[in-house]
């Protein structure tokens, strides 16, 4: 018997058509994947109950291995283990080439922009190797949810660009994943304490992990966070901390650099314990062995241990200041600190960071997973588990987004729902020969008519080349950045002219304006549905009236008799009639009333351009 | 006629509803669909409707309506764990069959 999980009122499944999804924090160092059971976000462990999944790949005989197992392997077998493909995704060969020093991996030379790293296996990129650890995952979340995952939200860093951004896509679109959208680690952090759905404000999220230290300052805005600056260190976390403290362990202990490898490493080991240790206790023992079955005893307090992290946490918040500075603000303006990543346990840091802000940080999630809620809200959001209500507009865009064409209907360009950065683009052209400018609507809304739906800009495109009537081509793209911003830009495509319009499309309107008029659209469905029916046979009606005067004032006397001249003139006026009344079928048969009585007419003017096209030419000219 | 659960059902019914910060219990109930006539469906409850039917059962409302307690009478809703998978389940005497899945029934 299948299980079943609580859901909001009203929003109850179909039998398998559960909308399952997950959240995954897929980091540097180790990930995760969460996912919302009974309207609570929480991380899925393992089989034998492990949360964390180490971001480690190790390429054996037998296929990929995932997670500790391949951490495990990673001194034995270094060439065939892979650890830290974050750092390398969507990085050209020459980036690599910075950092390959620092890793122990032999990068294959490609003509592709690609990086490869020779393995057992083949060489693999770090797109594959990411997609490793995203499958695994992925599994692991569908063998807990009991069936096949609809789609996930991926976090990645906030500076990541879109080359990184597109890297972690294909990774995900490799595991066979459906990637709802990437989040923005700082947003998913903010959004897991729930603070999109607060009052607008600036918020900070600190981010110190095992090896990177991140500080982003964000602002929510009509429900949609925006990152005004991010800064840092990618190389100071909580294993800077542990190597503090081994170091002032081997100055007590008298134990010098030339200490064995294995020495080192239980140092490091034991470092860790008492850090952790000293987090909910004042002091912590200290037990080290050294060579030759001995072992140095001592103890450290919170005190000595707070003096030798303070340099470290220092270095970040000298980070924080800067991100302040670049975003042009100041402490105080800050409303939250939210606090991420496993090195802010450390109470010393949560006590300087309250300092620096002026307010205790926010801490209540557990920080190493609170990413990773964020990311399964949201996930859990997009696949439309959430009721009505509380309709997530973070980062989508609330109505659709079009132009106003001929018989003022709405050309929709951008559908609502759609999660933003987006850019569309369509192709317009003239109505009228000649036509040398046109004018552009933006509008908003889901209705048909532009009558019904929000204006938002109007712009003209001038110096269109005067052609007939459908033969320029004017490509208009919608492009919606991050912040909701909307540019609208016209280029007609033979000439190059272009024009363009900025404009901010959620703005001013209120969420029950936008309930509104959603609702509006599914109770005129039929209405809209008939109007545009007949505005479309209006423009058919009007287009084909314009065509046919123009060519009769070209060589209507020279082609027709007058009784033929008449007989056309009178299904013309027929016509006018039909297209300034209400009946789409009417004006229909009298278009096709009108096309037969010039089917002659027509047939006689394609000759006579076929002939003057070929006057004075020679037969040989046509023949190739 | 009545609905009942099992401790550990009603810990994790308690455990959501405090997490999600309001709602007076939960509700029960089946509709039509599915691969073998009914599913059921298992909703938080934020207001009693007037004809709805309430339970107290380990100090947890459970809401039904009439029309869904002819299909669930005697039913003991519980919460188990099936491999890496877990949640809530319904003990329902009244099935006759199920669909493989055991998402939907018959009576």
């Amino acid at each position: 018997m299948a299980l079943l999980q609580i859901a909001e009122p009203g929003r109850s499944a179909a039998p398998h058509q559960h909308r399952l999804a997950a959240g995954i924090d897929l980091g540097t160092t180790n990930s995760l994947i969460a996912t919302v059971r009974s309207g609570r976000a929480e991380t899925l462990a393992d089989a034998v109950g492990r949360h964390l999944l180490p971001s480690v790949v190790r390429y054996t005989e037998e296929g990929p291995v995932v997670g500790d197992e391949a951490k495990a392997m990673a001194a034995l077998d270094p060439l065939n283990t892979l650890a830290s493909a974050k750092r390398l995704i969507g990085r050209g060969i020459a980036e690599v080439k910075g950092l390959g020093s620092r890793l122990p991996y032999e990068f294959v030379r490609t003509d592709t922009a690609v990086p490869r790293i020779r393995t057992r296996a083949g060489d693999v990129s770090p797109i594959e190797v990411s997609a490793e650890i995203l499958r695994t995952l992925a599994q692991r979340a569908e063998d807990s949810l009991g069936g096949e995952l609809t789609g996930v939200v991926i976090t990645v860093p906030a500076y990541f660009d879109d080359a990184q951004r597109q890297a972690t896509k294909d990774a995900a679109r490799l595991a066979g994943l459906k990637v709802l959208r990437l989040l923005n680690e700082p947003t998913a952090a903010a959004v897991a304490y729930g603070l999109d759905r607060g009052a607008d404000g600036l918020h900070a999220v600190f981010d110190l992990g095992g090896g990177t230290f991140d500080i982003s300052i964000l602002r929510l805005r009509q429900g949609v966070f925006e990152v005004l600056a991010t800064g840092g260190d990618s190389a100071l976390g909580g294993d800077d901390m542990d190597h503090a403290l081994a170091e002032w362990i081997m100055a007590q202990a008298g134990i010098g650099d030339d200490a064995g490898h294995q020495v080192l490493r239980g140092l490091l080991r034991d470092a860790r314990a008492a850090k952790e240790a000293l987090t909910d206790q004042p002091a912590a023992p200290l037990r080290i062995a050294l060579p030759g079955g001995h072992h140095w005893e001592g103890r450290i307090d919170r005190a000595t241990f707070d003096g030798l992290v303070d340099p470290l946490i220092s270095r970040a918040l000298a980070a924080c200041r800067r991100a302040l500075r670049d975003a042009g603000l100041k402490v105080g303006e800050i409303k939250d600190v939210v606090m991420v990543g496993g090195a802010t346990r450390v109470p010393r840091v949560r006590e300087r960071v309250g300092e620096f802000f002026g307010q205790p940080p926010l801490v209540d999630l557990d920080p190493e997973r609170v990413v990773a809620y964020g990311a399964a809200l949201q996930a859990d959001a997009l696949v439309g588990n959430k009721p009505d209500g509380e309709l997530l507009l973070l980062d989508v865009i609330p109505l659709s987004l079009g132009l106003e064409t001929m018989g003022g209907l709405v050309e929709r360009i951008v559908p609502r729902n759609t999660p933003i950065p987006v850019a569309r683009a369509q192709e317009f052209t003239t109505f009228k020969d000649g036509q040398t400018a046109m004018a552009l609507h933006v509008v908003q809304g889901e209705r048909d008519l532009v009558a019904d739906c929000r204006s938002l800009a109007r712009f003209e495109l001038r110096g269109i080349p005067p052609l007939v009537a459908g033969a320029a081509r004017i490509r208009v793209t919608f492009q919606v950045d991050a912040d909701g911003l909307l540019n609208v830009t016209a280029v007609e495509q033979t000439s190059g002219v272009q024009a363009q319009v900025e404009v901010k499309p959620a703005h001013g309107l209120t969420d029950g304006e936008i309930e509104t008029m959603l609702r509006d659209s599914l109770t005129h469905s039929q209405e809209d549905l008939e109007a545009r029916r007949l505005r479309e046979q209006q423009v058919e009606g009007q287009r084909t009236i314009e065509a046919l005067i123009a060519a009769l004032a070209k060589d209507g006397e020279a082609l027709l008799s007058p009784a033929e001249r008449q007989t056309i003139e009178a299904a013309l006026a027929a016509l006018r009639d039909r297209v300034a009344g209400t009946e789409g079928p009417a004006i229909k048969s009298a278009i096709e009333a009108l096309e037969q009585a010039c089917a002659g007419y027509v047939e006689r003017r394609m000759n006579t351009s076929i002939q003057r096209a070929m006057a004075g030419h020679k037969v040989e000219e046509f023949a190739s | 006629m009545a609905i009942s659960m099992t401790a550990a059902a009603a810990r994790h019914v308690r455990n959501y509803l405090d997490n999600r910060g309001k709602g007076i219990g939960i509700r029960l109930g089946v509709r039509t669909s599915g691969c073998s006539g009914m599913a059921y469906t298992l909703e938080f409850a934020d207001e009693t409707q007037p004809e709805d039917l309430v339970f107290e059962s380990e100090g947890v409302k459970v809401l039904v309506d009439p029309k869904s307690l002819l299909y669930l009478d005697g039913t003991e809703l519980d919460y188990t764990r099936e491999g890496l998978n877990e949640g809530f389940k319904f003990n329902n005497p009244n099935v006759k069959d199920a669909c493989g899945c055991g998402e939907s029934f018959n009576i």
